[in-house]
């Protein structure tokens, strides 16, 4: 299609949009580097103040070791079970394969407020609320559909027959899972893996339910440092959140580039 | 056809596969949404008493009431706002479509936490918004605390889930058909009602369910941004199970919440197809 | 005949699916020779692939054994089996580069690096592509990629070279020039090939020995010239190509290949010993190097009849003429009604 020019008052609609797109992020960043204590914006002052308040806060950096360890254990978890599962999905020729599809796709399309209270309910029961287990548990299921469905992409290019060849070339099980299957599906891994941890590490209605005073993570943290005290530490925790999520989306991006074939 | 079809037992013995995620699902998932369902029948005493008390109970029939007029309007909105944002995509070259889409994922790309931190710094007394309506004027508007400041910062982060299934829808339709209808003699406007907008219509149909699901559920953005006056569904269930530890009353609302939700679900499996693949492109829950 | 322990030899080799009525390989037993060009020919579902896949190690045999030199094989894994195949879709893995690719057979069999480089190489060379050794499969044309299979496929120097329909995804020119190149490799390399096709073109241009497939059996095993000249079966006649198919005695069908008749405006210029028989030009067509004269014959059997290029006639539709053959030029097969084109 030939590039066309916008009427000014498309122009202007898409800018506004833009503008409320970003608005957060232009927020958030400055923020971070103010001085005062409270959360006016634009800050009067500039400092890092905030940052060092953060990587000093014992609360703080505790919050966001959890969350590292919460993240990295549930997205493992979540990768394997996965890309088993993707693979379950793509060579399985049964009857109740869709419905099995949905039925593993359902945390990420069910309303988050009734999975959290669920969860909650059975782990006060098996007191798994306050454990880094019950953390690693549900966000494990909130993981899983993600690595499917990337994974599922990258053996949508797959071609099946490559592991004949293989095992006519010689290669056995092992050989043709190692050589050929792996290196094929692991740039769906690896972005069902960062998505995985980025669902973790954001996430918060289920870990406001499971936190106990002892064990936060640091979306929770935050929560608390708008709703129990006006703490300006959230914009450098917010700041820096930013820019590692900006870290890790562009990685997969990066190695779907590399690996581009079709 | 005639290409070597795989041999039986690989796939045989594929679905084994699928049972550790199964597995997982089933404890961690599904059993515990089986529990609150049931309980919200069971407890305190078997029957419908939860529900009728949800049904009966004025002030929490205006929140499901509330709820689901706050999702129609987020939903409303946030179409009117990305109908023409899609459409200028599919106009312009590549590399300024890139940017749009790169602007388009920004609420993906920042946190949940971040973004509602930022939205709160925005909307509270004397922020940035108050201030830019005084300069015009117009005393008072501070969002923070009221369904309004809500609806703003959801409408956001719905935008992507809107926008890019659009899109996708737009950038099907042939533009020659426009030009054809002209050449028919419709004026533009006419053209684009009877031409442009239904061929659109299963963009805008999955666009608007994934956006209205979603935003049924949200927790974190009401709960800050809100105020507990004017609750939301989720809100209330929130605090029934934290304050209350009512899990029954929590599950029967819920089980509502639930209800919509497949029932959207249901009704856009039949004139779209499955919604997982327009929700996949990331996921919020807030 | 071969020496029966040498070669490829498959004994009352059966392939039944549970749920379908009728087996998708029944009892073929069938013997190709060291360096023979085998070729399995027939229509979808008529077993050949089945056949293909079972001799690969794809498709596990419900009765019946596969041996090649003597050795019972038709139970080792695919890996165990030492043959080469070559698919329609190529099948090249995407993430390695050309020479990578081909040296996979070597590389997993553990040969030194100086003889895979060596090898890689002089494959690459016999099917014109050692420029690309270190392209990447996506960058390559598809009859590059076919050819990158053969190469992968020959360069560990398998027992034999199986061949699945290897020629269906290219289009008429590509499949024209590769049908000679197999040929040459065949010729150069001296293995068995087992090559799989519908095309009757194909079987016929490059086969030693062709086996028709029809229904799961083996219809006729024969040189091209023997199943195209001497057809056992009305499918086998109808299969490789045109014919004039009449039905002179009761319960037979008489075969005459259209290069094999002569046209005649009248009965006079008909040599004395020859068949004869009316019929009516329905069409002509002009090819080039021929011009094809399809007929009606009196009882409603059509026909055909090839005259060379340089040959005037002026036969056009509506036209009588006399058809007319020697009779050592007939095939009689039993009649079948309603057999498959």
């Amino acid at each position: 299609m030939g590039e066309r020019t916008l009427g000014w008052g498309l122009r202007l609609w898409v800018t506004l949009v833009g503008l409320l797109l970003v608005a957060p992020t232009l927020i958030v960043i400055p923020m971070s580097f103010g001085a005062g204590s409270t959360f006016r914006f634009p800050p009067e002052h500039w400092s890092l103040h905030w940052y060092a308040e953060f990587f000093t806060s014992k609360q703080w950096l505790a919050s966001l070791a959890n969350s590292l360890q919460v993240g990295l254990l549930a997205a493992a978890l979540a990768t394997v079970l996965g890309t088993a599962a993707a693979f379950g999905i793509d060579r399985a020729r049964f009857r109740a394969r869709g419905v099995l599809r949905q039925l593993l796709m359902a945390p990420m399309i069910l309303p988050g407020i009734v999975v959290a209270v669920a969860i909650y309910g059975v782990f006060l029961r098996w007191q798994l609320n306050g454990t880094m287990l019950g953390f690693v548990l549900a966000h494990t299921v909130l993981g899983v559909p993600f690595v499917i469905t990337s994974v599922q992409t990258s053996l949508a290019h797959y071609d099946p027959t490559m592991e004949k060849a293989a095992a006519c070339l010689g290669a056995g099980r092992f050989s043709t899972l190692r050589r050929i299957v792996l290196p094929l599906i692991a740039p769906g891994c690896v972005s069902g893996f960062v998505f995985a941890f980025a669902t973790s590490f954001d996430e918060v209605v289920i870990a406001l339910f499971l936190q106990t005073p002892d064990i936060k993570t640091l979306p929770v943290k935050m929560y608390e440092s708008i709703v129990l005290e006006i703490d300006p530490t959230i914009a450098a925790a917010s700041s820096l959140i930013v820019v590692l999520t900006t870290v890790l989306l562009l990685v997969p991006q990066f190695l779907r580039r590399r690996s581009h074939h079709d | 056809m005639t290409a070597i079809r795989p041999a039986g037992k690989p796939r045989a013995r594929a679905h084994w596969l699928l049972l550790p995620a199964a597995a997982v699902l089933l404890v961690v998932f599904f059993y515990p949404l089986a529990t609150i369902l049931w309980r919200s029948i069971a407890e305190p005493e078997f029957g419908p008493g939860n529900y009728l008390a949800v049904l009966g109970d004025a002030v929490a029939l205006r929140v499901v009431l509330r709820t689901l007029g706050t999702a129609l309007i987020i939903t409303a909105v946030t179409l009117l706002i990305a109908y023409p944002y899609a459409y200028a995509m599919t106009l312009v070259g590549r590399r300024a479509r890139g940017l749009l889409t790169l602007l388009v994922l920004m609420p993906f790309w920042t946190s949940l936490m971040a973004r509602n931190f930022a939205w709160y710094v925005l909307e509270q007394r004397g922020g940035v918004i108050e201030r830019a309506f005084a300069a015009i004027g117009i005393h008072g508007v501070t969002l923070l605390g009221s369904v309004a400041g809500v609806t703003v910062a959801m409408v956001q982060v719905m935008l992507p889930f809107m926008v890019l299934p659009l899109q996708n829808a737009m950038l099907g339709i042939d533009r020659g058909l426009l030009h054809a209808a002209g050449s028919l003699g419709a004026p533009r406007p006419t053209a684009f009602l009877r031409i442009y907008l239904p061929l659109s219509m299963p963009g805008v149909l999955s666009g608007v369910s994934v956006v209205f699901i979603m935003s049924l559920g949200f927790y974190i953005t009401p709960a800050l941004l809100g105020t507990p006056q004017q609750a939301l569904v989720a809100q209330v269930i929130g605090t029934r199970v934290n304050d209350l530890l009512d899990f029954p009353g929590a599950g029967a609302l819920g089980a509502v919440l639930l209800v919509i939700t497949l029932v959207v679900l249901a009704l856009l499996g039949r004139v779209a197809g499955p919604v997982g693949a327009s929700m996949t492109g990331g996921g919020d829950r807030g | 005949m071969t020496e029966p322990m040498t070669g490829i030899a498959t004994t009352q080799v059966t392939k039944a699916y549970p749920g379908s009525e009728r087996p998708a390989v029944d009892d073929v037993s069938l013997h190709i020779a060291d360096g023979e060009f085998m070729t399995f020919l027939g229509p979808s579902g008529s077993g050949k692939t089945t056949m293909l896949s079972m001799i690969a190690g794809f498709t596990p045999l419900s009765a019946g054994s596969i041996t090649v030199d003597g050795r019972e094989i038709s139970r080792l894994k695919p890996h165990r089996r030492d043959l080469g195949v070559v698919f329609q879709q190529y099948a090249l893995f995407p993430h390695l580069s050309v020479a990578r690719n081909v040296a996979f057979g070597l590389t997993q069999r553990k040969r030194p690096k100086a003889e895979i480089d060596r090898r890689v190489g002089e494959v690459l060379e016999m099917v014109g592509l050692s420029g690309v050794r270190e392209r990447f499969p996506r960058q390559l044309s598809g009859g590059q990629q076919q050819r990158v299979a053969l190469a992968r496929a020959v360069a560990y120097e398998p027992r034999a070279l199986l061949l699945d329909e290897p020629l269906a995804a290219l289009d008429k020119r590509l499949r024209d020039q590769l049908q000679r190149e197999i040929a040459h490799m065949h010729r150069e390399l001296g293995m068995t090939f087992l090559f799989v096709t519908h095309d009757q073109q194909e079987a016929l241009t490059l086969s030693d020995r062709i086996a028709v497939f029809n229904e799961g059996r083996i219809e006729q095993l024969g040189t091209p010239a023997e199943l195209y000249e001497r057809p056992g079966t009305l499918f086998v006649a109808q299969f490789l190509g045109e014919s004039n198919a009449l039905r002179l005695r009761p319960g037979e069908v008489t075969i005459v290949r259209p290069e094999r008749v002569t046209l005649h405006t009248g009965t006079e210029s008909v040599a004395a010993g020859q068949q004869r028989r009316s019929a009516t030009v329905t069409d002509v067509v002009y090819v080039g190097d021929h011009s094809r004269i399809w007929l009606r014959y009196a009882d409603g059997a059509r026909g055909c009849a090839v005259l060379g290029a340089g040959t005037t006639h002026e036969h056009r539709p509506g036209s009588e003429v006399v058809v007319a053959w020697h009779p050592e030029h007939e095939a009689v097969v039993p009649d079948a009604e309603g057999n498959p084109k």
